[in-house]
């Protein structure tokens, strides 16, 4: 029972059960194009990124509907959507990273303080977490955006300050039933310090839900980074991001409705993609744990 | 029973203290200035020193936050910076709104939900399940900002058939209960296919169906009832979720509820407004989860309050 790390078999059988699944696989490939868009963008973009083109827009200065020249039309300052589209992609993965490792990070020393050591320092931990899930973490994200001067890197920070709860709670279930096993007495028995035990006994089996969480966390970033951007409170233009391109826009939909669709499905899919594999990496890795996320 | 209450509540109220406290303190630090924005940016130094010192923005934190708690124990939320109106009454005169979209979105979530996760889980293994499965996790990834401009646009735009912003009618109520509700449909139909595929398995399922009884009558009458029980515990958690909601459906749809409320004060560091749509809101989670708890062992014996 005192193995550290996954035997290198069993993590194998998880990858390729991963491979099986149809939905995760197409998760994965909407991932790998959007990563490779986003990397790309400088190089495959049709025009530059703020580049407000005099064939932009039609005679009477508004956008151009999808088609020729403009693949997916042009915004209302006659820049080309697709390419604002592919730069807008480097903002949701960066933020959708960034914001959630930072999460990932807050959670796990929470969650994990919190389970293993329990006392008073423990019990103070998961108060506030309860605290925090009384927040409508929507309400306080928008709060504190609207109040910070908005940057990427304040929305991350922001979306990270509301996002963390959850896995801090799910850690801490997990690790108080792992510091109760005989194998982690066995190792205190034989004189191992709480250091050691954290490091080599509890994280190591941690490690599926911290992955599972990562990736469906990230569904929920990059949502939550598109909506403060649409009520303008996020990434601030010229810097695209899908969010923003929409809000800029939103004036004049009505007759241009591509500028909200196009958007709206990378949006759409970038999130889905992220729910499809961390869903399939839950039935893949911990069987146990299905239900609501 | 009453033992269990009894400490839920006192923990109810620790943590909304814990909330005011959290709020008041996050507001109190953060680099928005509140006098500025109600003296305008061509007032003198004089003029804004004289405003925050009638608000009694320039007593230290404590007196400031034991100021606030003070007027809460007698019910009193202060009073809006801009408008000239107790934060009280601004919230009270928005809430019917916000309520009926909240209702409106319940009903569509539960509609969609469940016939959704009901169908897949009768048809398990089939196309039809794969399809529904697919279609909830959509639900679940829209952003609600885009399925609202996109449904407006197609049946308020193209199709005239519903208005595209407003309030009064049950026709306004359509589109933003719709989009509010689209994400807990997408939970619903996944967790109502589970208990439904579970409940399935039930050996008095079985047995039903051993002693003849037509299909049609073990789902309605002997698997339905037990599937559907425990998602119902569930709907006091959305409340939580669609306090974050609304701030978004609302501005797209122009419903004039607590969310836009919220939205405005935000915009314009209406300090007394933001905690009280907090509070508001927190109570409403709160509420909503203990409901949830409470629901559940009566929905099913076999689960104790401890």
């Amino acid at each position: 029972m005192s193995d550290a790390v996954l035997p290198e078999p069993r993590r194998r059988t998880a990858l390729a059960r991963l491979a099986r699944r149809p939905l995760a696989v197409l998760g994965l490939v909407i991932i790998a194009v959007t990563v490779a868009a986003a990397l790309a963008a400088p190089w495959i973009a049709p025009f530059g990124r703020d580049e407000q083109l005099f064939e932009g827009l039609t005679l009477e200065g508004a956008p151009m509907p999808p088609g020729g020249a403009f693949l997916l039309g042009t915004d209302l300052l006659g820049r080309d959507l697709l390419t604002r589209i592919l730069y807008g992609a480097r903002t949701s993965l960066v933020i959708g990273v960034v914001a959630n490792g930072m999460a990932l990070l807050i959670g796990t020393l929470v969650g994990v303080t919190a389970g293993y050591f329990r006392g008073w320092a423990g019990s103070v931990l998961m108060r506030f977490t309860d605290l925090m899930m009384a927040f409508p973490a929507l309400l306080l994200a928008i709060c504190l955006a609207a109040i910070f001067t908005p940057s990427l890197w304040i929305v991350a920070l922001v979306i990270a300050l509301v996002n963390w709860v959850q896995v801090a709670r799910v850690l801490y279930t997990e690790t108080t039933s792992l510091a109760e096993r005989d194998f982690i007495a066995a190792e205190r028995a034989i004189g191992a310090g709480n250091g050691r035990i954290l490091w080599l006994h509890i994280l190591p089996h941690l490690v599926p839900t911290i992955i599972v969480w990562g990736t469906l966390g990230i569904s929920t970033t990059v949502l939550l980074e598109a909506t403060l951007s649409f009520l303008g409170i996020g990434v601030q233009p010229p810097e695209p991001s899908w969010g923003n391109i929409i809000f800029e826009n939103q004036t004049y939909f009505q007759a241009a409705p591509w500028l909200v669709f196009f958007p709206g499905m990378a949006i759409l899919l970038l999130a889905l993609a992220f729910n499809l594999v961390g869903d399939a990496l839950r039935d893949v890795l911990d069987p146990t744990q299905r239900g609501r996320g | 029973m009453a033992g269990y209450l009894l400490r839920r509540l006192v923990q109810s109220v620790l943590i909304l203290l814990g909330v005011t406290l959290v709020t008041f303190f996050l507001l109190y630090v953060l680099p928005a200035d509140p006098v500025r924005q109600i003296a305008g940016r061509s007032a003198t130094a004089e003029t804004v020193e004289s405003i925050r010192r009638q608000l009694g923005l320039d007593q230290p934190f404590w007196v400031q936050y034991g100021r606030y708690l003070w007027n809460l124990l007698h019910l009193d939320l202060g009073r809006s910076y801009l408008q000239r109106s107790n934060v009280s009454e601004l919230i009270w005169a928005r809430l019917p709104p916000t309520l009926l979209l909240m209702a409106g979105a319940i009903v569509c979530e539960l509609i969609l939900g469940l016939t959704m996760g009901i169908v897949a889980a009768l048809r398990r293994g089939t196309a039809t399940d794969n399809g529904l499965m697919i279609a909830s996790f959509v639900g679940v990834s829209a952003p609600q900002f885009v399925v609202g401009l996109l449904m407006l646009y197609l049946f308020g735009v193209r199709l005239h058939w519903l208005p595209i912003s407003g309030y009064g009618t049950f026709a306004h109520l359509v589109l933003p209960s719709l989009t509010l509700g689209i994400l807990g449909a997408g939970w619903y139909s996944r967790m109502m296919r589970s208990s439904m595929v579970e409940v399935m398995r039930q050996d008095f399922i079985r047995t039903a169906r051993a002693k003849g009884l037509a299909r049609r009558r073990v789902i309605l009458r002997h698997a339905l009832p037990n599937a559907i029980l425990p998602i119902i515990a569930m709907i006091g958690i959305d409340i939580g979720i669609f306090m974050g909601g609304i701030v978004v459906v609302e501005s797209v749809f122009g419903w004039p509820g607590i969310g836009q409320l919220a939205w405005q004060a935000i915009q314009r560091v209406d300090i007394p407004i933001i905690m009280g749509v907090t509070l508001v809101s927190a109570v409403a989670i709160v509420l909503g989860n203990l409901l949830a708890d409470l629901v559940t062992p009566l929905i099913d014996p076999r689960i104790r309050l401890r």
